[in-house]
């Protein structure tokens, strides 16, 4: 059921400004969604001065900066900084992106930050992906066959391999699936666009073998069907790829083999 | 999800609207505004089918100045409804999803609803000589 305030426990209030960095005159104020389980205290945004002339031009790059020289006690996940491993995805500047691949100049005025949306929250920028994961496994995203494997690898034609272009590519940073409304009122039975876009993935290779198993599992009034077209997926995919499209070509399957 | 110990973190809250969104909502506030519309309509031919005075309540109701607003709401939902209906069952066909074109079939619908709007009342004005429906 879509509820569309906070919990009183998720408040988010004003939390700690701390010092601007001495002598320097290019300054930006970014501000940082804070929790931590090991106090009884609502969530916060604390507000950091980073010194842009002395930070390198990411998002990332700034979290790090404040993470090693202003509060260590900061928490967010990161890996690659490079776009690849779909670790530091979160809420930057209104909008799900990869912190490591947004230009802190993109923003205009402060830099708010906030873990991903309508998740919960472990520590700080860190949110619990237990579920999105579990849904993920449900899927059964690998090669199912019934043929016997041959005696060497199963072929594909250079055409049949460029129908999962566009869909390999998904590192599963969750962007898409915690900007989605529907998700969000609806995560416990909704699949979500990640989720459906790699489900896409093994319905659109030609070398698997359980379509219609799959496309069984999915046709369900929520698993599938609360895709209402919203095109927000799309809107912020920081691997510029088309979830909602993907969704659509599910949906499309599931008529074609009725007809 | 938000667990007992763990806060939910904020979502409406924070994400910045946008024209996909924003769009998709209004389709949801224009449909159900259709539905309470259409209550108007049935409360207008009953009245009609009851007798000239009834008749003349609705009448005198629907001319007034906040039965023209409605009117004017009305008509808007009725054309944003039927030109994001055509677009939505562009999409059911499974084209017109890239983001450029989803960006340019939103402002489409946008405006086509507002001067499809306009042209009735209009219309409804000059044949009516803005006597009421």
């Amino acid at each position: 059921m879509a509820e569309f305030t906070l919990p009183k426990k998720s408040k988010v209030i004003e939390g700690k400004e701390w010092p601007k960095p001495e002598g320097a005159t290019n300054t930006k104020a970014i501000k940082v969604y804070r929790w931590s389980p090991d106090d009884d205290q609502n969530p916060r945004l604390d507000t950091y001065h980073v010194d842009l002339d002395d930070c390198g031009p990411m998002v990332l790059d700034a979290l790090i900066k404040i993470k090693n020289e202003v509060d260590s006690t900061l928490a967010f996940r990161r890996s690659c900084r490079e776009g690849v491993c779909g670790s530091c995805a979160m809420n930057i500047d209104g909008g799900n992106t990869l912190a490591c691949t947004k230009y802190i100049a993109d923003a205009k005025g402060d830099l708010k930050i906030y873990p991903l949306p309508h998740q919960a929250v472990i520590k700080d920028l860190v949110p619990d992906q237990t579920h999105f994961f579990a849904q993920y496994r449900e899927i059964e995203p690998w090669l199912k066959t019934d043929t016997p494997a041959p005696e060497r690898e199963r072929l594909q034609s250079p055409e049949d391999r460029a129908k999962v272009d566009g869909l390999w590519e998904c590192v599963l940073c969750a962007c898409c699936s915690t900007s989605c409304p529907s998700y969000w009122w609806n995560e416990d039975r909704y699949l979500g666009p990640a989720i459906l876009l790699q489900a896409y993935r093994w319905l659109a290779d030609s070398r698997d073998e359980a379509t219609g198993e799959r496309l069984d599992n999915l046709e369900d009034p929520f698993r599938l069907y609360r895709c209402h077209t919203i095109m927000n997926c799309t809107k912020t995919c920081p691997k510029h790829l088309n979830p909602a499209k993907a969704i659509a070509s599910i949906k499309k399957m599931m008529v074609e083999r009725r007809l | 999800m938000a667990t007992d110990n763990r806060p939910l973190s904020p979502h409406l809250q924070v994400y910045r609207p946008q024209l996909t969104s924003v769009l998709s909502i209004l389709h949801r506030i224009t449909g159900i505004a259709l539905a309470a519309g259409s209550l108007l309509l049935v409360w207008w031919l009953i009245a009609a089918a009851t007798g000239p005075t009834a008749f003349d309540t609705v009448q005198s109701f629907i001319g007034s100045v906040i039965g023209r607003i409605l009117l004017l709401g009305w008509s808007f939902a009725l054309f944003y409804h039927l030109c994001n209906g055509i677009r939505h069952l562009v999409w059911d066909s499974g084209k017109g999803f890239e983001l450029n074109t989803v960006y340019a079939s939103g402002w489409l619908v946008v405006v086509a609803a507002t001067v499809l709007t306009v042209i009735s009342w209009i219309a409804a004005y000059v044949v009516l000589g803005g006597a009421g429906s």
